[in-house]
């Protein structure tokens, strides 16, 4: 299986992204910049954090019209995996490959803090290694991560069962005020995981948890 | 030939800086202020288009790129 992490200007998480792939997990990445156009040749894609374009206007606004979602788009619709971390699932939400909108967090600030995400449902390719239910540990580091959608999306999401992660911390509670606590959904076809919190960086203990890798190498089996 | 464009939230979105500016402007002790919301402003000068073209080029910018549909909705003036 060979992956690929896209880089925007402004990304900042791609190396980790790359660096989880590639030396944890010992597969086949590359990095590929914006301005390409063509991802023929892989078989899944990351979209990484950072801070794209500055996020000037909104989050994920401008990245959505570099030329390389175009094809993220043209292969997300093939059914490849496409998983959009943190910027990246801003971006996926910008570029309509994923519904509703992250806003500022309800507290205002940037928050950069350890959470416990619980897996809540594990129908789709990145969850499958998980039982229902599951606790993962996983660092956040956003200020636009409040999740929010119609009523209609919402119920849409909750009947097809799209809420992958939810926020499930007994200490830190919804740390951004997300609608249903939501931290990761998925597409319509399952194939298309966008999620504020970072499992790139919970990729080895010495990172305070390995829970994150799982989620990769979830991708994989 | 300008095009003068203001991006607000939806009614309902939260809006915590507007929130919070609105609180800071009680806490000074400007009076009567029922509610302060927070958005963008934003200026496009054109060349050689007519008013009705700048128009739609102001429309098409809003709807495809500067406002989030989800979340905020626009208004604009064309001014020449």
């Amino acid at each position: 299986m060979k992956f690929v992490v896209v880089v925007f200007p402004g990304s900042n998480c791609d190396h980790d992204a790359y660096y989880a792939l590639k030396h944890n997990l010992d597969v086949s990445v590359d990095f590929v910049w914006h301005k390409e156009t063509d991802l023929k040749k892989y078989d899944a894609i990351v979209i990484p954090g950072g801070f794209s374009y500055g996020d000037y206007l909104r989050t994920g606004a401008i990245a959505r019209f570099s030329p390389i979602m175009d094809a993220v788009i043209k292969e997300a619709k093939k059914g490849k995996p496409v998983f959009g971390i943190c910027n990246g699932f801003q971006i996926l939400i910008e570029s309509g490959l994923l519904p509703g909108a992250l806003i500022v967090n309800k507290g205002v600030r940037f928050l950069s803090q350890d959470v416990t995400i619980e897996v809540v449902n594990n129908n789709s390719i990145f969850t499958k290694i998980f039982k229902i239910g599951q606790k993962l540990q996983m660092p956040i580091a956003h200020k636009q991560g409040n999740f929010i959608a119609d009523q209609e999306t919402l119920h849409l999401l909750e009947d097809e069962d799209r809420i992958i992660f939810s926020y499930s911390d007994e200490r830190t509670g919804n740390p951004n005020g997300s609608m249903k606590n939501i931290a990761g959904i998925v597409n319509k076809s399952r194939n298309v995981l966008g999620m504020m919190p970072h499992p790139e960086r919970a990729a080895e203990s010495i990172l305070g948890s390995n829970d994150g890798i799982e989620i990769f190498k979830s991708m994989l089996t | 030939m300008k095009a003068k464009i203001y991006i607000s939230f939806k009614n309902g979105i939260l809006d915590p800086q507007g929130q919070t500016v609105g609180k800071a402007l009680s806490a000074i002790g400007v009076k009567n202020i029922s509610s302060v919301k927070m958005g963008k402003y934003i200026e496009m000068e054109f060349s050689g288009v007519s008013k009705e073209e700048a128009s739609k080029i102001t429309d098409e910018s809003c709807r495809k790129l500067l406002a989030n549909p989800n979340t905020e909705t626009y208004s604009y003036e064309v001014i020449e």
